[in-house]
């Protein structure tokens, strides 16, 4: 049992990290709470399964057009639906909530509520420590870390990084010194979200496609988000291992955990919050005034 | 005779100057009368839902729109009260009109709790974070389903009343009475002091405001409200499950608080009764009943790209003006403040116009 909460915890923890640094690098960039982010993970998945079943395309050639596709229409979503009402702060937020459910309806329209299953990747699996992990699942890990790892390269050691990380700590300052605010956001925009599709293309063989499939990993990110302390990439990450960790805990070790998971979870980002109000790493930053 | 002539002046001098109260008069007299003029059970049905969910909207924007604690679960208010209601009239037996303000009294402890832990949270964290509460109620409903119902919730509810009109009629009156409650309150000194901590709270602390006794007293308000509504639905529909809990209503609050515009009391009621009935009205179509929710989130959408501040602000706004000298608002068709006579259109010279142009 120690070795199935280790495995899962850190395989669930992988995948919560990919959204909840993507959430995270938009809210900071751009200050906007991106509700339809885990919407796009969704679309992902089902990218990925027209592309795969239905089109019959290889699982390479299939992952990356699904991952580019969804990644160039939140672009486009960005500047039709989020670019005109930004200075409304309360707009966008519905606006998102409006997109996500835009996309969960469509999706029920065209492939119906069934749960939809899409064929391993990789057959087959290891056994490390006595657990047999499917293959699948180190795909996971190995793609999250690697993903993450891009992530931190792009975000640290290129000048785009630079200007994204400028623009989240001033806005002002950042336009000031001369970078153009407005294509930084829509490039953290893309970025945010080609995070979020990567792990619905990765996670889609393991868990079921379905058009609700974003509600449930949406607000543990937001829990993950919220006790690493908004807008801070750290934070996000080792809150999405913690809560990844709680998770596999609760299932595992507590009776009725499955009903459980999501409340203790949540409990513990409550627990976080009254301690330290900003999150695990956040920075209290002063309010604009 | 003394208040006939008082009523008379002041609907003369105070509401028909204004096409918005006319229309707030006019509404609320429309509610009153319908069923004695149109009586069709699925009608009265529709509205009585539109009034419980409308009283939820208007506690959200207490809370929301003038206090600046925006609310992401606002369903653990709702849901406090249908379950204890239905618990308590269920289970014990009591009548429900009794255990319906034992729901908005239970939901008013709930809010006072969260308004407490969130005391210290500002902004996006307490949106996030208020997001779990129901969840974590949800989750204990789930673990506990011999209490609970489990995934069915408590059902054979006990009805208020048997008729649909008398159903009606009590619920559209508590919803008048509660949100015009709501509305004097808000716009009292208690809801300047509102604005004040949404606007700046180091500033209003500054000035000497016990600014978290002011946001647990809102919180409880606003949840005895929302439990109230959760309460009266639980015995309309004579259910109280898991969906009055849900992510999905405390989202739908957010988008009909911020579609109606906020920290108004009015757009979020108005946002419900245009919204609530246009949904049910769409679901009727057969082809058209799939995609309702879609339809639902397209003119939310499109109508925030046109109206960024909400319906209410931009109709009111078209039909109102602003006195520039006393700041009162006047109908959009005088000239002239009808309380200080200063000019409301800005009077361009001919030569001023010529230069406009080029």
């Amino acid at each position: 049992m120690l070795q199935d909460i280790l495995v899962t915890g850190l395989v669930n923890g992988g995948v919560y990290a990919l959204l909840a640094v993507g959430f995270s690098l938009i809210f900071g960039v751009a200050r906007i709470v991106n509700i339809a982010h885990t919407a796009f993970y969704m679309l992902a998945a089902y990218a990925f399964y027209t592309l795969l079943v239905k089109v019959g395309l290889g699982f390479l050639a299939s992952s990356v057009l699904a991952v580019a596709g969804v990644t160039l229409f939140s672009v486009l979503c960005y500047r039709l639906v989020i670019e005109p009402v930004r200075e409304h702060e309360a707009a966008v937020l519905i606006a998102t909530i409006a997109l996500a459910l835009i996309f969960q309806e469509l999706m029920l329209f065209s492939f119906g509520g069934n749960y939809l299953g899409i064929p391993s990747t990789l057959e087959g699996g290891v056994r490390v420590l006595g657990v047999s992990i499917p293959y699948q699942r180190m795909l996971i890990l190995v793609v999250a870390a690697a993903m993450l790892t891009a992530a931190w390269f792009i975000l640290y050691r290129t000048r785009l990084g630079l200007a994204i990380r400028a623009t989240a700590n001033d806005l002002e300052v950042a336009s000031l010194m001369g970078m153009n605010v407005h294509r930084i956001a829509m490039a953290t925009v893309a970025i945010s979200v080609a995070l979020a599709a990567i792990a619905g293309v990765v996670v889609a063989p393991v868990f079921v496609v379905d058009p609700f499939m974003w509600l449930s990993p949406l607000v543990t990110m937001l829990a993950i988000v919220v006790l690493g302390g908004l807008g801070s990439l750290k934070g996000s990450l080792i809150g999405a291992l913690i809560i990844g960790y709680v998770e596999a805990i609760t299932v595992f070790a507590v009776p009725a955990g499955a009903y459980l998971k999501g409340a203790v979870a949540l409990a513990i980002m409550v627990g976080v919050l009254l301690a330290r109000p900003e999150g695990l790493f956040g920075v209290a930053f002063e309010e604009e005034r | 005779m003394y208040w006939l002539r008082w009523g008379w002046a002041e609907l003369k001098n105070e509401v028909v100057v204004l096409p918005s109260r006319t229309l707030v008069l006019a509404w609320a007299a429309a509610l009153l009368v319908l069923p004695a003029v149109y009586d069709d059970a699925y009608v009265l049905r529709i509205l009585t839902m539109t009034c419980i969910f409308a009283i939820f909207a208007a506690s959200w924007d207490l809370l929301a729109g003038y206090t600046g604690q925006v609310n992401f679960g606002h369903a653990l208010f709702f849901g406090a009260g249908a379950y204890t209601s239905a618990l308590m009239s269920h289970k014990l037996g009591i009548t429900p009109w009794a255990t319906i303000w034992a729901g908005a009294a239970v939901a008013m402890l709930f809010g006072a709790l969260v308004g407490y832990l969130c005391l210290r949270l500002r902004g996006s964290y307490l949106s996030l974070a208020t997001l779990a509460f129901p969840l974590i109620a949800l989750g204990l409903l789930f673990a506990f389903p011999d209490f609970s119902g489990g995934e069915l919730g408590i059902s054979g509810v006990r009805r208020l009343m048997l008729t649909p009109t008398a159903n009606y009629y009590i619920a559209s009156i508590s919803m008048l009475a509660i949100v015009f409650g709501l509305w004097q309150l808000a716009d009292s000194n208690f809801g300047i002091v509102l604005h004040a901590i949404r606007d700046d709270e180091v500033a209003a602390r500054a000035s000497g405001i016990n600014t978290p006794r002011y946001k647990l007293t809102v919180f409880a308000v606003s949840a005895a409200a929302a439990g109230f509504a959760g309460a009266l639905f639980a015995h309309y529909l004579r259910v109280a499950g898991p969906s009055t809990l849900e992510v999905a209503l405390s989202f739908q609050v957010v988008i009909w608080g911020i579609f109606g515009g906020v920290a108004t009391i009015y757009g979020p009621v108005a946002a419900v009764f245009i919204l609530y009935p246009l949904t049910e009205w769409l679901g009727s179509f057969k082809a058209l009943g799939e995609l309702r929710l879609l339809i639902f989130a397209a003119i939310v959408l499109l109508v925030l790209l046109f109206m960024p501040r909400g319906l209410t602000p931009w109709v009111r706004d078209k039909i109102e003006t602003q006195c520039p000298r006393c700041k009162q608002r006047n109908g959009a068709w005088r000239s002239v403040c009808r309380l200080c006579g200063a000019a409301l259109k800005a009077q361009v010279a001919g030569a001023q116009r010529l230069v406009g142009h080029q």
